[in-house]
């Protein structure tokens, strides 16, 4: 017979097993919450990692077959009935002439059996009309006795040929709807069995400026104008950013005047960069008269825009040197300014030197403030110097991009890719300095 | 450039450079000379007498003859009128001033002369002109936003712009054209933006965030090696290039995607351009909330873990509290980042000023308009150009407020556990 105490004792006896299973129900929840939130970590850094793949992945992708491209190599008769009809070797005269029946003449040639005007038409559009004319009026504006000779040149194909070789035109899909006839087809097959058509690495990107065409567009202008900005940008941005980091960290008194200053340049730094686009439209061009779209506007919107990114890692580095270095050359005589300008200052550079170049990195992929000051004008030569009309990259690829055609696109990636591959380069530049130099003090 | 402005410039760096050689030589000379007189052994070891060595000398001279150059030079540069005897005098009268006065220093040499000081009290100046640059930019913002503003609310009334519902800034080409009014109501921009802004954080929160947990509290020290500088290359893909990635990949990507379910979805819409921001707004989030939650002290976490809490427990109840003050600095900044961004919004998000809340639907943004005004053939006095720049007041007050607000709360933060 079961006594009052034992089955009080069987009573906390199965309360403690329930406390027990629910402790443990607990536990595993909690278990459970915990491995969720580290598994919601990786989530977001796969996302993310994703993302960058994704972006890089679709870039690459779509931009690295613009660095080859179908060129054609055609013989050329200059025939001195069409190009000189009376007989002149007058340069400035032979300029105006008609280079396009020359062309054309050699297109025909090509193929003796093409006798219908529409046919014609189709087998010059097969090159790059504006490309290769201006090409053969070159050769003979330098050289005019070339005329009634046959001279071989190497023009590209025009966009539809190249993006047709490239495998971007779907073949099986009926005529009517791609660009590229049937006609057009077989011709291209024929060309390159008889290897007039031969896919090249694309110098064109590389050397030229912009074009109406694809196939005749390059990003030398925009490189070249980048440069410039760059420089510009630098020989301003440096002295302003080292000159206010050294008076904020070393001479300036405590006061209510270089806080302002100190609050100010915090705030520079995180003002959106089309403001400065801004400033620079009102200060710059109509205030000091300076021209739309040249690359010394750009240079010091882009100053402005960067100084407070140096001021920020001069101050850095110039905190990193310890105290004893100028407490060393004070007690052995030197003024206060000696002291930071002769030792402070060469300990500090390498840091200066770091944050500058990623500043420029920076103003290196800087669009928006360019739009304002105007450099997204159509600019068809390569600047020779800071006061010429120019572009630069990253509006290139702005104006570019704009193009629903995909031999634009195919372009674009292209340039971003070699806009990727500068910011890789000298992002790598200024790890590789601050590693070597901190190695060695 | 004009060869006689190279040939100036060349002159002046010449004259500088040999004044500072000629002064300091004749400086040290003299030293040596005093030393002879008093019968002293020529040891630079011994006190001299002399208040500055010789090459502050030479740094004085060069410091004036560069300063009083330059003066000409720009004063010359303003007053030039294109005539060749004008060209040549100039030229003449910056090499007359330059030689005289490095000789009229020369008698400035002597023991008493406090040269040293005089170039530090040089420098100073410099430096002070400098830093003040970085103050005198902010009041250009202010003053060039301000006065082109001032003149646009002239034209357009100030309330119906913050609060008008209607935006088309097509103004009449003549004064007859019926129907092209130009209405320049803002906020149908304003909601774009905020749109845009809040599917990116929508994103970046979240995402960021995690990322700056798992890599301070969970991550080894390796997948940090190699992770957080992956994470840093998103920071420094241009914006033009995301903009490029959303025009061409994400968009379309989201239209297929929405047309397999039988929706249609524009290729420039809210969603991608906000998506895409997201992306680049991570690392922001990431390394600033990865800073600020380093910064919490190690012996919260060690009461909390002491209590049985486990880690996550210890980061969601202890940690992130402690942070907040800083996490919500780091959004804050991240938010106003958004609401600058351009590149992005101009190339994937349209120009269509639609007032809705839908993602899906093309969107305007504050930046984007003052693109699309700025752009392109302008006058400057139309209302359609100023109203660019009180976008601009607009942008600049709400990213300022946003980024004062951000700076103080991030600076108490890290007072409070310094």
């Amino acid at each position: 017979m079961a006594t009052h105490s034992d089955i009080e004792e069987n009573d906390t006896k199965r309360a403690s097993q329930l406390r027990e299973e629910r402790a443990r129900k607990h536990l595993k929840s909690r278990r459970n919450r915990e491995w969720r939130f580290r598994l919601w970590g990786r989530a977001a850094i796969l996302f993310a990692l994703s993302a960058l793949a994704w972006l890089l992945f679709s870039i690459v992708g779509t931009g690295f077959t613009a660095f080859q491209q179908n060129f054609m190599t055609l013989d050329v008769k200059l025939e001195a009935s069409i190009i000189a009809p009376d007989g002149t070797r007058d340069p400035q005269k032979l300029r105006g002439a008609n280079y396009r029946r020359v062309l054309q003449d050699t297109m025909y040639d090509l193929f003796p059996d093409v006798t219908e005007r529409l046919e014609k038409r189709e087998l010059f559009a097969l090159t790059s009309a504006s490309g290769a004319t201006h090409q053969i009026r070159q050769m003979v504006y330098k050289n005019p006795s070339l005329i009634g000779q046959t001279v071989t040149v190497t023009v590209p194909t025009s966009d539809q040929v190249d993006q047709l070789l490239k495998g971007y035109i779907d073949r099986t899909q009926p005529e009517s709807r791609r660009k590229v006839s049937d006609q057009q087809i077989t011709w291209i097959g024929t060309l390159k069995e008889r290897g007039i058509i031969k896919k090249k690495f694309n110098t064109i990107l590389f050397t030229k400026p912009d074009s109406r065409d694809p196939e005749l567009a390059g990003i030398a202008g925009a490189v070249v104008g980048s440069m410039m900005i760059v420089v510009i940008a630098f020989l301003f941005a440096l002295p302003i950013g080292v000159g206010s980091a050294l008076y904020l960290d070393e001479f300036a008194p405590k006061n209510r005047w270089t806080d302002l200053i100190e609050i100010n340049i915090n705030n520079l730094a995180a003002v959106p960069s089309i403001v400065f686009g801004l400033l620079g439209l009102a200060i710059f061009i109509n205030f000091m008269g300076l021209h739309r779209s040249i690359p010394l506007v750009g240079g010091m919107v882009l100053a402005l825009r960067a100084f407070p990114t140096i001021v920020v890692a001069t101050r850095a580095s110039l905190r990193s040197v310890g105290p004893g270095i100028v407490n060393g050359a004070l007690s052995l005589g030197a003024s206060h300014t000696q002291a930071v300008f002769q030792q402070k200052l060469p300990l500090a550079a390498p840091g200066i030197l770091t944050g500058s170049i990623i500043a420029m990195a920076q103003v290196l992929g800087e669009t928006a403030p360019l739009l304002m000051i105007g450099m997204v004008a159509f600019v068809t030569e390569v600047p020779q110097s800071a006061m010429d009309p120019s572009t630069a990259l990253p509006v290139q690829i702005f104006l570019w991009s704009d193009s629903a055609e995909r031999a634009w696109s195919e372009r674009t990636a292209a340039a971003i890719i070699v806009l990727l591959l500068i910011l890789v380069v000298m992002n790598g530049l200024a790890i590789w300095l601050r590693n070597r130099l901190e190695k060695r003090r | 450039m004009d060869q006689i402005i190279l040939y100036i410039l060349i002159l002046m760096v010449v004259l500088t450079v040999s004044g500072y050689i000629y002064n300091k030589n004749l400086a040290f000379d003299r030293y040596l000379a005093s030393r002879v007189k008093e019968n002293a052994p020529p040891s630079l070891l011994k006190g001299s007498g002399w208040h500055s060595q010789a090459s502050y000398h030479g740094y004085y001279t060069a410091w004036l003859v560069g300063f009083v150059c330059f003066i000409l030079f720009v004063a010359g540069l303003y007053f030039r009128s294109g005539s060749q005897l004008y060209d040549l005098s100039w030229l003449a009268l910056i090499l007359v001033a330059g030689t005289s006065i490095v000789f009229l220093l020369n008698r400035k040499i002597s023991p008493d002369f406090a040269a040293r000081t005089w170039v530090e009290r040089f420098i100073h100046i410099c430096l002070i002109i400098l830093s003040v640059i970085a103050v005198l930019t902010t009041f250009g913002i202010v003053l060039s936003l301000l006065f082109e503003s001032l003149r646009f609310f002239s034209k357009v009334s100030f309330l119906d712009f913050l609060f008008g519902l209607h935006w088309s800034p097509q103004t009449a080409l003549r004064v007859d054209q019926a129907g092209q009014s130009g209405s320049f109501g803002a906020v149908p921009i304003f909601a774009g933006t905020f749109l845009i802004m809040f599917v990116a954080m929508a994103i970046a929160g979240p995402v960021g965030l995690m990322i700056a947990i798992y890599l301070s509290e969970y991550a080894s020290a390796a997948t940090r090696k190699f992770v957080k500088p992956m994470i840093e290359i998103l920071a420094g893909v241009p914006t033009v290039v995301y903009g490029f990635f959303a025009l061409l990949t994400v968009g379309p990507t989201i239209r297929n995607f929405a047309e397999s379910l039988g929706f249609s979805v524009p290729t420039q819409s809210a969603l991608s351009a906000g998506v895409v921001m997201g992306v680049m707004i991570i690392p922001l989030i990431s390394s600033l909330s990865d800073d600020v939650i380093n910064a919490v002290p190690q012996s919260l976490r060690d009461g909390s873990y002491a209590l049985g809490a486990t880690k996550s427990e210890t980061m969601k109840q202890v940690v992130f509290k402690g942070a907040l003050p800083g996490i919500i600095g780091a959004f804050l900044l991240a938010i106003s980042r958004a609401i600058g961004e351009t590149m992005i919004v101009v190339m994937a998000a349209g120009r269509a000023a639609n007032l809705t809340g839908n993602p899906f639907e093309a969107v305007t943004t504050v930046t984007v308009q003052i693109v699309a005004l700025l752009t392109g053939d302008q006058e400057f006095d139309s209302p359609k150009t100023l109203a660019a720049f009180a976008l601009g007041l607009v942008l600049f007050v709400i990213t300022l407020i946003l980024n004062m607000i951000a700076l103080s709360v991030v600076r108490h933060y890290r007072e409070r556990y310094d």
